[in-house]
C-alpha cells in the first residue's frame, strides 16, 4: 500500500509539473470517443459529457445534482397564462471562447438563441445538414417540429418562443443537451470558408471549458475559461483519457492515471471501495429497466397471467447476479427520486407456488414463450443475457419455457416494435429531462402504442387519459397527483414487469473534490476541485 | 503396368503404410503425448454428463463467484463458480464438445469446398482456373478474423455462422495447395494412363489424382483445426461467436471478462482449456507432418 | 525483369475489382440498419425514417450506389462515417499509424528474437536449447491471444505495476502537430522522459501481437535452417574445414532467409488479425479496433472503406514481398 501511494503521489507530482507551475489538471478516464463535438445531433450520453457540458450552455440549466431548473443563458423568463408563450430574458456580456482561426467580435445575443434553434427545425437553414447524414434526432425525438410553433427575437436579449399546445415539460427541454446555444458569428465565419463541418470538430460555446484539442479514440482536451460567466473553474485543465474497457479504466484509476471515472464494473465495487486512495460515490440513476409483455397476443392480454409472470421472476437475483448489488428492484415505471414517485404501491411478491396457482386459474397450460434479450449494455441494464438466462430459470420453476432470442441491436430495437412481435422483451430508459412525462407518455401512452416505443403495446383509457391531463397544466400539486394515479393504474394492469432501477457510481481518487454526480447520468466538471 | 492407383493397392500394403507412418510418429515424443492429451480432451467432451455432477447451466444460486476448491450444499465446485453459480468444469467438460465440434466442422467445410474448388481449377485450367484462384485471393487479402467477424455480422452472431465464416475463409488454403498438388500430378504417367484407359474426368480428379495429394492436405487440416478453435473462441471473445448461455470457451472468457480483477478463475481456467487443446492439436499436427514428409525424413 | 513485375502489378487489377465488390457487397446484406441504430431507445416515426434514408441515399437502386462508391474510391473519397460525420479516409489516416507503430513494434521484436533462436535451434538441433526454445514456440503459437493479453495486463499492470495499464504514452506529454507515430513524435518533441513513456505503453500490446508470428518465424527459421544446412554445399564448406560460425553466417543464413522473408511478409495479414484483437484489449487507437467498432455500429461507409483500405494493404504489402523474392531468387521470375 505505501509503494502504492508513494506512486500516486509521484504520478500526481509529474501531472502538476507538467501542467506548468501549480496548474490543476483532472484527468477523466471516459468511457467511449465522442461521435462529434456539436451535441445536437447526437443522443448519446459520451457526446454530451464530452460537448454539452463541459464547451456549452442552455437557456435554462439543471442545478447541479438535481433536475430542478435554473437560469443558464436566460437569466429569467416568463410563460403566459395560457402556456403557451415563453419569453427568455438573456443574460448580458456572455463571452463564447477563441479557438485557432476564430475570436468572437460580439458577445452572446438573441441570434445565437434563433439560429441554434432554427438549424434544427428549419430545413432552409445552412446547417440543418451541414454534413452528409447530420441529422438533430433529439429535436426531433422530442417532438419539438410539433411543439414549437415559432421562435422570435424580440429585441438583442429577448426571445420568445411560441408553441402549439401547453406543454409542462418545455422547459426542463430546454435544459436539454440538443438545446445548446453555439455561435452563430462562428457558424456563419465557417460557412464562408466552406468548412461547416468543422462546428463538429472545433467547438465554440459559452461553457465553463475551452475545447483545445482531441486524438480520436484516445485523448480530448479542454482548459478552464477564464471568462466563464459563473466564475472560472477551480481545476485549469481537463483531460479525458478514453478507455473502453472499465477494468482497465479502474486499474488507471488505481494506478493514478486519472482521477475520476464513469461505469466502474459491478463486480470490482468492492475492491474499489476498499481502496484507501479512492472513494465511490453512488446515486441512484434515473431510469429504468423493464420486461415488456406483448399485451395484445394471447395469454399476455390477460393482467391475471403478467401478473403471475411477474410474481414467478425473483427480481433480487437479478439484482445480485447480474447489477451484482449496483441497483434496486423496481416497482413503479419511474425511478424513485423522480417526483411523483408513487412510494405506497406494494410490489407483487416473488412467489412461485402462488404464480403456479394463478397461472393455473387463468387456464394457463404448458405455455411456451420468447424473452427477447438485447445483445448491448446499457446504463439500466448491464446484462441482458444474464437477466434472461435467470428469468429462464425461474420461468422454468413455474412450468413455463422461456425460449431467449437476441438480434443484433438496431434490429432488436426496430423488431421489437412489430405489433406481433411473439414474446416479451427486455429493454429500459433513462430519463432525459427529469419529468415523469418523459417515463409515462413516451413509453406507456397509447400513441406510443401505436409507434411501437410503447413495447407492451399496452393501451388504457384511463391511463392514458390522466397522463395527458398532466401534461396540459403547469401545477406542480395537481400533476403529481394525476401521476400517482397513472402508477396505480399501470399496477394493477402490469404491462411490464419493473425490474429494476440501477445505481451509479463514481469511483475517484481521495483527492477530488466538489464532484456533483447528476440524477441525469450526465459527467459535469466544473466546481471540482483537486485538493494536496 | 504402371496402372497402380491408391484404390488397387492391397489391405496389406495399407497395413504397412500405417506402420511406416506410426514409427515415424511415435519418434517425436512431444505428438505421442498430445495424442494422449487429445485423447483425453475428446473422452471428456464425449462423458461430460458422466464426469460433473453438476449441469452446464445449472445456478446454484447461493454460490455466485465461487472459488476453485469451494464445497457448497450442492457438491464441490472444483474450478469455482461464475456470475450465476454456474459450476466452471461442468460449463468446461461440456465446452470441450462445442470446441471440437467447431474444430471437425470447419475443416470439413473447408476441406470439401477447397478440394472440389482446387481440383476443378488445377484439373481444367483456363478460365475456370483463372475465375476460381481470383475469387481465392480476393478472401485471402482480407485478414482472416476481419473478415469472418464481418461474414458474422452478416450472418448474425451463433455458433454456426461463425463456423460458417471461418470454414469460408479458410477454404482458399486447400484450394490452393489441391491445385498445386494437382498441376503437379496431373501429367505423371499414372494420369495419363488412366486417361488413356477411359476413366472422365470425375473419375480421375477424385479417384485418381486427389488420394495422392492427401499428405499436404491432412497437415493443413490440423492445422486449421486448432486455428478454426482459436478463431471461434476470438468471435466468442469480441461477442459474435457462440452465444451465452452456450458453454463454449471463448464466450466464457469474454463473459468472464468483467470479473478480471474479482475472480481470475472464471478468466484463467477456459483460456487454459483453449490454450492446451490447441497446443495438443498443434504438437500432433507436427508429428503427423514429420511422419508424412518425406524429405524430413530421412534428414 | 520489368515484364515480371508489370505482370504482378497488372494481375492486381482484377482482384482490387473484386475486393471493391466484396467490400461494397458485404456492407450492403449487413443486417441492421444504421439509421435505427442512430435514434436508439428513443425510436423516431416512420416518415422521418424513410426521410434519413433518403438524405444518406440507401434508398437508391443497389448498382447506382456501387457505382457511386467506386467513383468516389477512384477520387480517393470512401464516403463520411455515419458516425462522425467526417470522411472514412480522414479517420483510417488518423488512426494508422497507431496501428503502424504496434505492428512494425512487434514485427521488429518477432524477428530480432525469432530469428537468431530459430538458428540457435538448427545448429543445435536436439539440444534443451532447441527442446525448449521449440516447445515455447509452439505454445507461443497455440496462444489465444485475448487471453494472453487479459493474463500479461494482470500481472504487469496489475499486480507488479511496472507497465502503464493503456494508452499510447503519458497524458502529460502533448504534440499538437504530431505525425501519429507516438516513438517518433516523442523522440522529436526532446521532452525528458517522453520516449520512455511511449516505449513502455508500447511494450505489453507489442508482445502480445508478437507473440504469434515470434512462434512462426521461430519454427520456420529453424526448419530452414536445418533444409540449407542438410544441402550439399554447406557439407562441403564444412568437409572443406571453413570454421562453423562461417559455414552458418555466410552459406546456410542467407539461403535460409529467403523462406524466411516469405514468412514474414505473410505475417502482416496475421498481424492485422491479430490486432484487431490487441487494440481490442488494450484500448489502443488503432484499425482494429475502429473496425470492431465500425462493424458494432453498422457505420456502413467505415466498414466497406475500412475493408478496403486493409485490404489494399495486405495485397501491396505481399506484392512487395513477391518482388522481393523475385530479386532475391531469380529462378521464381521464369517459372
Amino acid at each position: 500500500m505505501t509503494i502504492r501511494s508513494m506512486l500516486l503521489a509521484g504520478a500526481a507530482a509529474v501531472l502538476m509539473t507538467a501542467g506548468g507551475a501549480g496548474a490543476k489538471t483532472l484527468v477523466y478516464c471516459s468511457e467511449a470517443s465522442p461521435e462529434g463535438f456539436d451535441p445536437a445531433p447526437y443522443t448519446s450520453g459520451t457526446t454530451f459529457d464530452a460537448s454539452s457540458h463541459p464547451v456549452y450552455d442552455q437557456l435554462v440549466e439543471f442545478k447541479p445534482g438535481t433536475t430542478e431548473i435554473e437560469p443558464g443563458l436566460a437569466e429569467s423568463w416568463d410563460v403566459s397564462e395560457d402556456g403557451l408563450s415563453y419569453t427568455f430574458h438573456l443574460r448580458k456580456g456572455v463571452k463564447f471562447h477563441s479557438v485557432d482561426g476564430f475570436t468572437p467580435t460580439r458577445d452572446f445575443n438573441a441570434d445565437d438563441v434563433v439560429f441554434s434553434f432554427d438549424r434544427q427545425g428549419n430545413k432552409d437553414n445552412p446547417y440543418y445538414e451541414y454534413a452528409p447524414g447530420v441529422s438533430y434526432e433529439y429535436y426531433a425525438g422530442m417532438d419539438m417540429p410539433t411543439i414549437i410553433k415559432s421562435i422570435d427575437k424580440i429585441d438583442d436579449y429577448t426571445v420568445k418562443f411560441t408553441l402549439s399546445e401547453p406543454n409542462a415539460p418545455f422547459l426542463a427541454d430546454m435544459a436539454m443537451d440538443f438545446a445548446s446555444i453555439i455561435s452563430k458569428e462562428y457558424a456563419d465565419k465557417l460557412a464562408a470558408e466552406d468548412r461547416k463541418a468543422d462546428i463538429n470538430n472545433v467547438p465554440v460555446g459559452t461553457g465553463p471549458f475551452e475545447f483545445v484539442a482531441y486524438q480520436k479514440d484516445a485523448v480530448i482536451r479542454y482548459k478552464a475559461n477564464p471568462d466563464y460567466f459563473k466564475g472560472k473553474a477551480p481545476i485549469d485543465d481537463l483531460i479525458f483519457a478514453i478507455t473502453p474497457d472499465p477494468a482497465v479504466r479502474m486499474q488507471k484509476l488505481q494506478a493514478g492515471e486519472c482521477q475520476i471515472m464513469p461505469y466502474p464494473a459491478p463486480a470490482d465495487l468492492d475492491a474499489l471501495k476498499s481502496d484507501p486512495n479512492i472513494k465511490v460515490d453512488e446515486q441512484p440513476g434515473l431510469n429504468v429497466a423493464y420486461l415488456a409483455y406483448n399485451t395484445t397476443q394471447k395469454p399476455f392480454d390477460d393482467p391475471k397471467v403478467r401478473k403471475a409472470l411477474n410474481m414467478s421472476i425473483n427480481k433480487q437475483a437479478i439484482i445480485d447476479a447480474v447489477f451484482q448489488g449496483a441497483g434496486q428492484v423496481a416497482k413503479n415505471p419511474i425511478p424513485p427520486t423522480m417526483w411523483s414517485y408513487n412510494n405506497a404501491i406494494q410490489d407483487d411478491a416473488y412467489d412461485p407456488e402462488a404464480a403456479k396457482k394463478m397461472l393455473d386459474e387463468a387456464g394457463v397450460k404448458d405455455l411456451e414463450m420468447n424473452i427477447w434479450a438485447m445483445p448491448v449494455q446499457r446504463p439500466y441494464m448491464p446484462n441482458a443475457r444474464r437477466t434472461a438466462e435467470l428469468m429462464q430459470s425461474d420461468l422454468a420453476k413455474v412450468g413455463v419455457k422461456a425460449n431467449i432470442v437476441s438480434y443484433e441491436w438496431g434490429e432488436y430495437l426496430s423488431k421489437s416494435k412489430d405489433p406481433n412481435r411473439d414474446g416479451a422483451v427486455i429493454l429500459g430508459w433513462t430519463g432525459d429531462n427529469g419529468d415523469p412525462d418523459n417515463f409515462l407518455a413516451v413509453l406507456l401512452g397509447c400513441s406510443a402504442a401505436e409507434s411501437g416505443a410503447n413495447r407492451a403495446f399496452w393501451c388504457n383509457k384511463d391511463f392514458d387519459d390522466l397522463i395527458t391531463k398532466a401534461r396540459q397544466t403547469n401545477d406542480m400539486a395537481e400533476r403529481t397527483k394525476l401521476y400517482e394515479q397513472a402508477q396505480v393504474v399501470f399496477k394493477e394492469q402490469a404491462p411490464w414487469d419493473t425490474i429494476a432501477h440501477s445505481t451509479v457510481f463514481m469511483p475517484m481518487s481521495n483527492k477530488v473534490t466538489g464532484y456533483v454526480m447528476s440524477p441525469l447520468g450526465g459527467h459535469d466538471f466544473y466546481g471540482v476541485d483537486i485538493s494536496e | 503396368m504402371s496402372e497402380v492407383t491408391e484404390t488397387d493397392i492391397p489391405a496389406g500394403t495399407r497395413r504397412a503404410q500405417f506402420a511406416e507412418f506410426w514409427f515415424y510418429y511415435k519418434e517425436n515424443r512431444g505428438a505421442v503425448i498430445a495424442l494422449v492429451v487429445f485423447a483425453l480432451i475428446l473422452l471428456a467432451a464425449i462423458f461430460a454428463p458422466l464426469l460433473s455432477s453438476h449441469g452446464p447451466d445449472t445456478q446454484f444460486r447461493d454460490a455466485l463467484l465461487a472459488p476453485p476448491l469451494s464445497a457448497g450444499a450442492d457438491g464441490h465446485f472444483w474450478l469455482g463458480t461464475d456470475a450465476v453459480g454456474r459450476d466452471i468444469l461442468a460449463r468446461l467438460l461440456f465446452g470441450a464438445r462445442y470446441s471440437l465440434f467447431v474444430g471437425v466442422v470447419v475443416v470439413l467445410l473447408a476441406l470439401s469446398v477447397g478440394v472440389i474448388l482446387g481440383l476443378f481449377a488445377g484439373w481444367f485450367g483456363g478460365w475456370v482456373d483463372t475465375v476460381i484462384m481470383r475469387v481465392m485471393d480476393i478472401i485471402l487479402a482480407f485478414p482472416s478474423l476481419l473478415l469472418a467477424l464481418v461474414f458474422v455480422a452478416v450472418l448474425g452472431p451463433g455458433l454456426v455462422n461463425a463456423m460458417i465464416a471461418i470454414a469460408i475463409v479458410y477454404q482458399p488454403h486447400f484450394a490452393r495447395l489441391t491445385r498445386a498438388a494437382v498441376l503437379s500430378e496431373k501429367n505423371r504417367d499414372y494420369v495419363m494412363a488412366a486417361q488413356v484407359a477411359g476413366a472422365g474426368n470425375m473419375r480421375l480428379m477424385f479417384r485418381t489424382v486427389l488420394p495422392n495429394c492427401l499428405a499436404p492436405l491432412i497437415v493443413q487440416a490440423t492445422l486449421s483445426f486448432s486455428n478454426a478453435i482459436l478463431d471461434v473462441a476470438a468471435l466468442g471473445f469480441l461477442g459474435m461467436g457462440a452465444q451465452p448461455p452456450t458453454p463454449e470457451w471463448g464466450t466464457m472468457l469474454s463473459e468472464a471478462r468483467e470479473f478480471i480483477l474479482r475472480a481470475w478463475w472464471v478468466v484463467t481456467f477456459p483460456g487454459l482449456a483453449i490454450l492446451i487443446t490447441v497446443l495438443a492439436i498443434n504438437l500432433m499436427g507436427d508429428g503427423l507432418r514429420d511422419a508424412l514428409d518425406p524429405k524430413l525424413k530421412r534428414s | 525483369m520489368i515484364r515480371f513485375f508489370l505482370g504482378k502489378i497488372l494481375w492486381l487489377i482484377p482482384t482490387l475489382i473484386g475486393i471493391t465488390i466484396v467490400a461494397f457487397g458485404f456492407v450492403r446484406v449487413l443486417p441492421g440498419d444504421p439509421v435505427l441504430l442512430m435514434a436508439g431507445e428513443r425510436g423516431l416515426t416512420p416518415e422521418r425514417h424513410a426521410e434519413l434514408t433518403h438524405q444518406l441515399g440507401f434508398d437508391r437502386p443497389i448498382w447506382v450506389q456501387y457505382s457511386d462508391f467506386l467513383w468516389k474510391v477512384l477520387h480517393g473519397d470512401l464516403g463520411d462515417s455515419l458516425v462522425t460525420h467526417k470522411p472514412v479516409l480522414h479517420e483510417f489516416l488518423t488512426l494508422f499509424p497507431a496501428t503502424v507503430e504496434l505492428g512494425l513494434f512487434a514485427m521488429v521484436l518477432a524477428v530480432v528474437i525469432g530469428v537468431p533462436v530459430g538458428v540457435l535451434a538448427a545448429i543445435k538441433r536436439g539440444s534443451w536449447f532447441d527442446q525448449i526454445s521449440m516447445g515455447t514456440a509452439l505454445v507461443g503459437y497455440s496462444m489465444p491471444i485475448f487471453w494472453w493479453g487479459l493474463l500479461l495486463i494482470i500481472l504487469f499492470s496489475g499486480i507488479l505495476k511496472w507497465t502503464p495499464v493503456s494508452g499510447r504514452i503519458s497524458l502529460i506529454y502533448y504534440f499538437p502537430n504530431g505525425t501519429g507515430f507516438m516513438l517518433w513524435d516523442a523522440l522529436m518533441s526532446g521532452q525528458k522522459g517522453a520516449l520512455t513513456s511511449a516505449l513502455s505503453h508500447l511494450i505489453l500490446p507489442s508482445i502480445v501481437l508478437a507473440t504469434i508470428p515470434l512462434a512462426v518465424i521461430a519454427r520456420q527459421t529453424r526448419s530452414a535452417m536445418l533444409e540449407v544446412l542438410g544441402e550439399d554445399y554447406v557439407r562441403t564448406a564444412r568437409a572443406k574445414g571453413m570454421p562453423p560460425r562461417r559455414v552458418v553466417g555466410v552459406h546456410a543464413l542467407r539461403n535460409a532467409m529467403i523462406p524466411v522473408i516469405t514468412t514474414i511478409g505473410l505475417q502482416v495479414g496475421m498481424l492485422m488479425a491479430g490486432a484487431i484483437l490487441t487494440e481490442t484489449i488494450f484500448s489502443w487507437p488503432g484499425i482494429g479496433k475502429w473496425m470492431v467498432d465500425s462493424i458494432s455500429r453498422r457505420d456502413y461507409p467505415s466498414v466497406q472503406g475500412g475493408l478496403l483500405m486493409i485490404a489494399v494493404i495486405v495485397m501491396v504489402v505481399n506484392l512487395i514481398v513477391d518482388l522481393l523474392y523475385g530479386l532475391i531468387n531469380p529462378r521464381i521470375r521464369h517459372r
